[in-house]
């Protein structure tokens, strides 16, 4: 079976989960015999990873000239897009501060290119998303006349319009992966230009898999999709890295509890600053660390410097790579008080590393961990508890390391995979 | 002729309330009043009256054909008094009759037997008073939390006076050898072991109401079948379970009230069959041999051990940490700590924090009030934390101090006194004039000793300040 699957990012040129989950998934794809899959992103930059896929196609190196595009009414819902306002949907930290600063000066130009007829990529999160995505399902068009395939698969509301567009252009059937909705992101308050392109994805595929149960039900009520058609895969995680082991021991002789994330609405780092307040105000020798950077960043750091607590509570900005395993491996919890999060990779990181981990029950991940503290998001006094007793009481670290990791080694991309696998079978044989 | 046993077991824990580690200091009490009150009120409308009721009417019907036996924990009992008192009065009744007999246990329904002897010995004998005084009898017979039992245990138990015990008749302590005999202890022989016929008594606790169960429903004649079907040399059947099973594990609506009003009914109709009591079976039976049970038993999970409890490395904290305090204890004179004491104790406590249930599913959920057996833990040690403090500034650093003091001058005056035998032993075959007076020297020496030793104890003090 061959399978066109669009992507936004692949490793190593990524910014957020999406890409990380796209490449894992791959890989564990590339475990069942008879199975290819054509991976496309905007931008191919040509040093990706490409043992575990049949191929790359970059739709940057694809060009439209003197081609036809097979469905006529498809560029007539496109046109609708319009860049109207800032949209940063998945923003690299580092360059939110740029992007924000940027004023939006372009108007829409339909269809512009380069001297070979090709479109300019950036495959980034920026303020030309629209746009990108606009082309990116017309090239779409193209490569789906020039492949042979079985079945077309799309990641996350960034590629439903190339998913479509595949789709009309050849009539294969399309399995939309929902990665993560508006509503997670926004909080509620919801893009319309997004949330439709959401909505018209789910519609047109034959088969939607959400990430979690959690999601699932978002799709289900907030989108009105049949629940028959919507199908829970769980993500998995990559075994971890050898450079990412034997940080050796911690040198300070103090408890150190971690947020590692975003500091956006999403991530709920608010919770956790009211939590580390409580905890502090009965216990000494515990250090509460913020890694990561966003939009709340300073609202938090006004917060934790209003309850007087700064001496004990840390903010790191960005963490990379290897730092964040060694930011890990001196971390007593991992806190992850998501609001909504469709899945939630990071604990499962954390857990690897030998890490206790506390996370809300809004997060997907929470349906399948049975090692992991769990309390609601909104629930400080619960998470405090939760902090105090890793703490204070030694049997619940010698549980967690024990059976935390066996746990998440035991979560595969390779059975992912197969469930992915069974929902092909069920469109193509229809 | 074959007996039956019928014995049920009353326990419910005090449930604590939700306890965060800020109230650790502040708030010293711990108990889910509400949840309390309403669990044991439903408990006795939905099942111990109604029950209570139907036993005393077969009773008396029978006129000393049939008969039961309970264990009520002394836990049980403090909250019957509170909450439903009217319980109390009808069990007071039903042991009037003389076919209801009183088993002893462990006041606090706990662990202890696997921990500490003398701790173990001190709530039997509470338990034995609180039976005593509130239904007028002396259990003769003891059964364990839960039914956990060992060779020790037994060894113990029968130090104590009991003439018989209760133990899980598990599989992997009888092996082909059939529940429905009476054993023995393997090393105190004379406590004989009644082993609980596990297939017959789950059919009534556990499947009754499941109507995928292929024997569903489950009719009195149906089981009188199976007990036909129990070889004739075989002479004791018995049925051993929780008395909620009556009323709240089934609901009254799945009939189980008059599956039990009817079974004496058909059983008694045969001349082959006859009710006993812990206590008459055990007079009344001889053992066929001696049980050997090296490792803990118990009548919970699949496994019949004691890792409901002790399984994982919460439980073992919790668990040791509780007992860790039994030397404070031990000088504790505070009812209010005492009570506590108690009541932290249940079993049930460590059970919720069991994660076995992660593998096999199984019923945890059944009166369960945690979502995850890390709450459990997490509550549970908050509230052991609070008590310890508590104890710790009840009982002085120095009395202990004192304590160990006086425990050396009692062990050096034993020292003595040995010695003053022998001398008194040397003296007497030489002259018993001799013998008198070393006797009276004795006293002096010792007194000398005493003096030496405050002199030590206020010299430390001395130095010390």
């Amino acid at each position: 079976m061959r399978v066109l699957m669009f992507g936004w990012e692949f490793p190593p040129h990524i910014s957020g989960g999406l890409g990380t989950a796209c490449y894992g998934l791959t890989r564990g794809m590339a475990s069942i015999p008879d199975l290819d899959v054509k991976f496309v992103v905007p931008k191919a930059f040509g040093d990706e990873d490409k043992s575990k896929v049949e191929d790359i196609i970059g739709a940057n190196n694809i060009s439209i000239n003197g081609k036809r595009l097979r469905v006529s009414h498809m560029s007539k819902q496109l046109d609708y897009i319009e860049v109207e306002s800032m949209l940063v949907p998945y923003v690299d930290p580092q360059d939110f501060w740029k992007l924000t600063s940027l004023k939006v000066g372009e108007t829409f130009r339909f269809l512009q290119t380069n001297s070979e007829g090709k479109f300019h990529f950036t495959g980034k999160y920026g303020t030309t998303l629209l746009e990108e995505i606009r082309n990116y399902a017309i090239i779409a068009n193209i490569i789906a006349q020039e492949n042979d395939f079985d079945v077309i698969h799309a990641h996350d509301w960034l590629t439903y319009p190339a998913g479509i567009a595949a789709k009309e252009a050849t009539g294969k059937p399309l399995v939309v992966h929902v990665h993560a909705t508006d509503f997670d992101r926004s909080g509620g308050s919801v893009n319309p230009v997004v949330y439709d392109i959401e909505r018209r994805g789910m519609h047109a595929a034959d088969k939607v898999i959400t990430v979690s149960n959690l999601t699932r039900n978002i799709v289900i009520e907030k989108y009105g999709v049949p629940a028959e058609k919507v199908i829970t895969v769980y993500n998995a995680v990559d075994p971890l890295k050898k450079e990412y082991t034997g940080f050796g021991p911690k040198t300070i002789d103090e408890k150190i509890i971690t947020f590692l994330g975003r500091i956006t609405m999403q991530k709920g780092p608010e919770y956790f600053i009211e939590a580390a307040n409580k905890v502090l105000q009965k216990m000494e020798n515990v250090r509460f660390v913020m890694a990561g950077s966003g939009d709340m960043m300073e609202k938090m750091i006004r917060r934790a410097a209003s309850l007087k607590i700064m001496d004990r509570f840390h903010f790191t900005g960005f963490l990379r790579g290897q730092d964040v395993y060694q930011m890990l491996s001196m971390s007593d919890l991992y806190v992850m008080p998501s609001v909504s999060e469709p899945f939630g990779i990071s604990p499962l990181e954390a857990m690897q590393s030998n890490v206790p981990v506390l996370i809300s029950y809004q997060s997907g991940v929470s349906e399948i961990l049975k090692y992991a503290i769990k309390t609601d998001f909104w629930d400080i006094d619960a998470m405090a508890d939760a902090m105090y007793a890793v703490l204070n009481y030694p049997s619940l670290q010698q549980l967690f390391a024990k059976y935390g990791k066996e746990e998440v080694d035991s979560l595969k991309w390779e059975n992912s995979a197969v469930k992915i696998k069974s929902i092909y079978d069920s469109v193509v044989c229809r | 002729m074959k007996n039956i046993c019928l014995y049920f077991q009353l326990h419910q824990p005090v449930r604590l309330r939700r306890y965060r580690f800020f109230d650790i200091g502040n708030d010293h009490y711990y108990y889910d009043d509400y949840a309390n009150e309403s669990n044991i009120n439903k408990l006795a409308h939905t099942c111990y009256l109604p029950t209570n009721r139907i036993l005393l009417d077969l009773i008396k019907k029978y006129k000393g054909k049939f008969s039961v036996a309970f264990s009520i924990s002394g836990t049980m009992i403090d909250q019957l008094k509170l909450y439903a008192p009217e319980v109390i009065d009808s069990f007071k009744e039903l042991a009037k009759t003389k076919h209801a007999e009183f088993l002893a246990e462990t006041s606090a329904h706990s662990l202890v037997s696997l921990r500490n002897v003398e701790e173990f010995k001190r709530q039997v004998a509470q338990q034995v008073k609180i039976i005593e005084d509130t239904f007028g009898q002396v259990p003769v017979v003891f059964r364990n939390t839960e039914l956990i039992y060992s060779d020790e245990i037994g060894e113990v138990v029968s130090q104590m006076g009991f003439k018989a015990i209760l133990s899980e008749g598990a599989k992997q302590i009888l092996g082909w050898k059939s529940s429905n005999y009476m054993y023995c202890n393997s090393i105190e022989p004379r406590l004989k072991v009644l082993m609980r016929n596990y297939h017959m008594s789950d059919d009534i606790s556990l499947r009754f109401s499941n109507q995928t169960w292929d024997s569903w429903p489950l009719t009195a004649d149906k089981f009188k079948g199976w007990l036909d079907g129990v070889s004739e040399s075989e002479e004791v059947v018995n049925l051993f379970m929780n008395y909620e099973t009556f009323g709240s594990v089934h609901s009254v609506e799945s009939g189980i009230q008059g599956f039990l009003s009817a079974l004496p009914n058909v059983v008694l109709s045969d001349k082959n069959y006859a009710f006993v009591t812990p206590s008459k079976a055990a007079s009344a039976l001889q053992p066929v041999s001696a049980i050997h049970v090296p490792s803990a038993t118990s009548w919970v999970d699949e496994e019949r051990d004691v890792t409901a409890w002790l399984g994982n490395e919460m439980q073992n904290e919790a668990v040791d940490k509780l007992y860790a305090l039994l030397p404070l204890m031990e000088q504790c004179s505070d009812s209010a700590l005492l009570k506590d004491w108690q009541y932290l104790q249940s079993s049930d406590h460590f059970y919720y924090m069991g994660t076995k249930f992660f593998a096999n599913g199984g019923n945890r959920a059944y009166q369960n009030p945690y979502q995850t057996p890390y709450d459990a833990f997490i509550n549970y040690m908050n509230v052991l934390t609070d008590f310890a403090q508590r104890l710790r500034q009840a009982v002085p650093q120095k009395s202990q101090e004192v304590k160990t003091l006086q425990h050396t001058i009692e062990m050096q005056q034993k020292e003595i006194q040995e010695l003053e035998k022998q001398l008194v032993k040397a003296g007497v075959e030489i002259k018993k004039p001799a013998a008198k007076r070393t006797s009276s020297k004795k006293s002096t020496t010792s007194e000398k000793v005493v003096a030496e030793s405050e002199k030590k104890t206020t010299r430390k003090r001395v130095t010390k300040k």
